[in-house]
């Protein structure tokens, strides 16, 4: 039961990746590095779900259910019956990204 | 061909400087509290710094103030334009998850701003957390703007720009003390009310003793925690709340336990166990609350986490506050 951060939805196909590099520049925890051919899911387990890589990677090589792991927002989300919220969407008041704005959290 | 770029109300290049002033350092600390926090704003646009040329590089940021001034201020002597997205006044990494920081955006921005006649390049420099809400190869298609993502951290910018390769420390988040102790002040501003309100009512249904009980939980909650969050064992950010809320909760029990020994042993046990009961659930949702704040938690992780501890968060604080009620009760029969 301790462990809850060892799965994600993180998916790499190499056999789509065009080697352009842009996931292992984007990713903020080095989950790829750069490879021969193709690119390498070298932490896969690190990857937060940011989903910075699927959004630069041209070929859709890289899919990721991302969003937000913000307890704050999704808790707030589920008591009052709207969906999961990405940061600071519709529900105006929730989640760090409107609230807390801080240079890391949610960003720089 | 040139002329169908010259774009109708084309807003001229304002200016900017690296230096910051008292009130923004005033701004910066306002922000930090969450005091008037939808107008740390700065306006959306293109901005020269210093004295840029046509082949001056271009950063793009959000117009939320403290992100345009840690990229302002990080590149002091350097000529350049500085495009302002409009994010809402949200930093570059949510603005980029809502999608503000965006593809579309800009592609708006380089239009509205008319760079293509500013600049003589067609190059961005965007900040790497930027990438969440934008796809380099769309901008290409639609602006003619290759994207470059810099380092994560402004300040690493004037380093980067040697070589324009950015090393993997550059690439990859920090969350360190700094990091995490300037996140406080606001954690510390949303649970005020409610801290008041808990030690006022405790105060009176149980005395100072209580009171001091729950103000040290949700202290130990969003002061210590972020402080100690490395420290705490194991990766889920309950479980580091209750060992930590646990720790908080011991000297409260000893104090009771080696307390009065003219009340009966059972009642100092019942009366000792309602602190481990209560206090850890209190600390351990705000340290999963935490999680928000932080640069490593992922939404399926997270999800994970509120299924797996808020129902037992919830029954020992349910168990613990019977615990209190029946102590309560038993004392005032008593006469104790």
């Amino acid at each position: 039961m301790i462990g809850s951060y060892r799965f994600n939805t993180l998916r790499y196909n190499p056999e789509l990746c065009v080697n352009c590099g842009m996931c292992s520049i984007v990713c903020p925890h080095a989950v790829f590095a750069a490879g021969e051919d193709v690119a390498q899911m070298i932490r896969g387990e690190a990857c937060m779900e940011c989903g910075a890589c699927q959004r630069n990677c041209p070929p859709s090589a890289i899919t990721v259910d991302s969003g937000v792991g913000c307890a704050a927002a999704m808790i707030r989300a589920a008591l009052t019956g709207k969906k999961e919220v990405t940061c600071g969407s519709e529900i105006e008041s929730s989640c760090c990204c409107k609230e807390r704005k801080p240079p890391t959290c949610c960003g720089a | 061909m040139a002329d169908s770029r010259v774009h109708r109300g084309q807003r001229s290049v304002e200016s900017t400087s690296s230096a910051i002033t008292l009130a923004n350092r005033w701004d910066h600390f306002l922000a930090r509290w969450g005091v008037k926090r939808n107008q740390h704003v700065v306006e959306p646009g293109l901005y020269a710094l210093g004295n840029p040329r046509a082949d001056s590089p271009v950063f793009v940021t959000a117009n939320y103030t403290l992100s345009f001034d840690a990229l302002r201020s990080a590149l002091a002597g350097i000529d350049g334009y500085i495009m302002v997205l409009d994010t809402k006044g949200i930093n570059v990494w949510c603005a980029a998850g809502k999608g503000t920081f965006g593809t579309d955006e800009l592609v708006h921005r380089i239009e509205a701003t008319g760079l293509h006649n500013v600049v003589s390049h067609r190059v961005l420099i965007l900040p790497q957390l930027g990438a969440t809400g934008v796809a380099a190869h769309e901008i290409l298609r639609r602006s003619e703007f290759t994207v470059e993502y810099g380092p994560i951290r402004a300040a690493d910018l004037p380093e980067y720009l040697k070589t324009h390769r950015a090393t993997p420390e550059m690439r990859q988040v920090r969350f360190n003390l700094l990091d995490r102790v300037v996140l406080i002040p606001v954690e510390l501003v949303h649970v005020l009310l409610p801290m008041a309100i808990a030690a006022v009512v405790l105060f009176f249904v149980g005395g100072f003793f209580v009171s001091a009980a729950a103000v040290a939980a949700i202290l130990a909650g969003v002061v210590l925690f972020p402080i100690l969050l490395p420290l705490l064992p194991t990766s889920d950010f309950s479980v580091k709340g209750f060992i930590l809320g646990g720790m908080v909760a011991l000297p409260f029990v000893l104090t009771i336990l080696m307390g009065n020994p003219a009340v009966a042993w059972w009642l100092r046990v019942g009366e000792g166990l309602i602190f481990p009961l209560a206090m850890p659930p209190v600390t351990a949702y705000l340290a999963l609350n935490f999680t928000g704040s932080t640069p490593f938690t992922s939404k399926t992780g997270v999800r994970r986490e509120i299924f797996a501890y808020t129902p037992i968060m919830a029954i020992l604080f349910g168990i613990g506050i019977a615990l209190a009620t029946a102590v309560i009760l038993i004392r005032g029969w008593g006469g104790a």
